[in-house]
């Protein structure tokens, strides 16, 4: 008799056995050679869960249709480029969201065109916050006719998707002599009670398009009032806040929250501080695409939290 | 001998003009002012003008800027690279500015 037949891991029904065993969890006690062994069957199922996790939705960001300068002449073909590389993605996600400045001057061609790439996504779910570029006109009126409805109009709203809580907020409307993005009163009082009663289990995501956190006050690259908020979330035990506005990758980790803004698919801007002001900043040609580009954010189970993916155009 | 004589009235005519473009300039600055955006600035940050001023506002960046009055009172469409917007300020007052675009960009507008 072979060895093999007798070792239950080898022998193929028997492994298909232990697999179905698997889904429960928990450890096995294996009777190989007369010897009782423990074989967990839990391993193998969270290690993949750990290390890969599972994508839950992507993140664009600052698109600028309209923008036609030296920085990018071409900030439609950059968004195209950017669908591309998220509907060549092997494993897709059912969701994407859009953290502002959609268009670069609110004109309603430009959310047209916008429009009109973006449906180009092989994503059925699409989510948008808008940026001050977006509501040049002081109202917004062409971002809230044709975004404004799952808000009815109030541009901050929020939903469940595959078990995570989504929170949508505005502060590119209500500017203060501070110079940087502000929520206002109301929209704080209403996220106070669309958080209310949560279980601090359920994993939360916040997305608005300028930073939450002050990175750099001087160019208004943060958020006056963004202290109560940040109150509000601090009792659960995942959450992160997807941000745009600054054109390059910036993140913080403040105990269970994670802070992270995305790369532009229109241009780059300098870093804080290093030039005359947040403008497009012109680079060779050549570079232009390694600093364009979207994020994945996957979900990870046990503990539940989730993973940035940050990736370029080139 | 008569270069020498018309001398005299050579120089009254040039002295008459001279007081002319002396004098326009500072009549024109009564009633309109000029503030350039340029490298994410308003120049002058601060201006004083007398009622009924208008006062233009030229864009000189890049990156496109807006021209708004913090209390409301007026809103310029987005400014590209050359473009420019009015306002004529008719009542005195301090008038706060920004760009809605970039907020930090701030400018006082003092009219009395």
């Amino acid at each position: 008799m072979s060895s093999d037949s007798s070792d239950p891991l080898l022998n193929p029904s028997r492994r298909h056995a232990l697999k179905c065993l698997a889904f429960g969890g928990g450890t096995l006690f294996v009777l190989s050679g007369g010897v009782l062994t423990p074989f967990s069957l839990h391993a193998s199922e969270t290690d993949s869960l750990k290390t890969s996790g599972k994508p839950l939705f992507v993140q664009i960001t600052d698109s600028h249709i309209g923008f036609k300068k030296e920085a990018n002449p071409d900030v439609a073909g950059t968004l195209r480029r950017t669908i591309d590389l998220v509907n060549a993605m092997p494993a897709r996600p059912s969701m994407a969201i859009h953290t502002g400045d959609i268009t670069h001057l609110s004109k309603p061609e430009e959310f047209d065109l916008a429009g009109q790439l973006l449906s180009g996504l092989q994503i059925p779910e699409l989510h948008t916050v808008p940026g001050e570029h977006d509501v040049t006109d002081g109202t917004g009126t062409e971002y809230f006719r044709r975004y404004g409805k799952n808000s009815d109009n109030r541009g901050y709203y929020s939903f469940d998707h595959s078990g995570v809580h989504f929170v949508a907020l505005v502060n590119v409307m209500q500017f203060k002599p501070n110079g940087l993005g502000n929520l206002g009163d109301e929209q704080i009082e209403w996220l106070e009670r669309d958080l209310k009663g949560r279980p601090s289990s359920m994993p939360i995501v916040v997305f608005t398009h300028m930073p939450l956190w002050t990175i750099y006050a001087p160019w208004g690259w943060g958020t006056g009032d963004s202290g109560a908020a940040l109150s509000y979330l601090k009792r659960f035990g995942s959450v992160t806040v997807l941000n745009g506005h600054i054109h390059q990758i910036v993140s913080k980790v403040e105990g269970n929250i994670t802070f992270h803004t995305a790369r532009s698919t229109a241009y780059p801007q300098p870093a804080a501080g290093e030039g005359e002001g947040p403008g497009p900043l012109t680079v060779p040609r050549d570079r232009l695409a390694s600093m364009l580009g979207m994020t994945r954010v996957d979900i990870v189970a046990h503990p539940q939290r989730t993973v940035l993916h940050d990736t370029a155009l080139a | 001998m008569t270069t020498i004589l018309r001398l005299p009235k050579l120089l009254t005519g040039l002295a008459l003009i001279a007081t002319l473009l002396t004098v326009t300039p500072a009549l024109l600055a009564q009633n309109a002012a000029v503030v350039s955006i340029k490298h994410f600035m308003f120049e002058p940050m601060s201006l004083t003008v007398h009622p009924g001023t208008n006062v233009t506002w030229k864009n000189f960046d890049g990156e496109p800027h807006l021209v708004v009055s913090a209390d409301g009172l007026f809103r310029s469409p987005a400014l590209d690279q050359g473009d420019t917007f009015s306002y004529r300020f008719n009542k005195p007052g301090t008038y706060s500015i920004f760009c809605s675009i970039h907020p930090n960009m701030r400018a006082t507008i003092v009219v009395r």
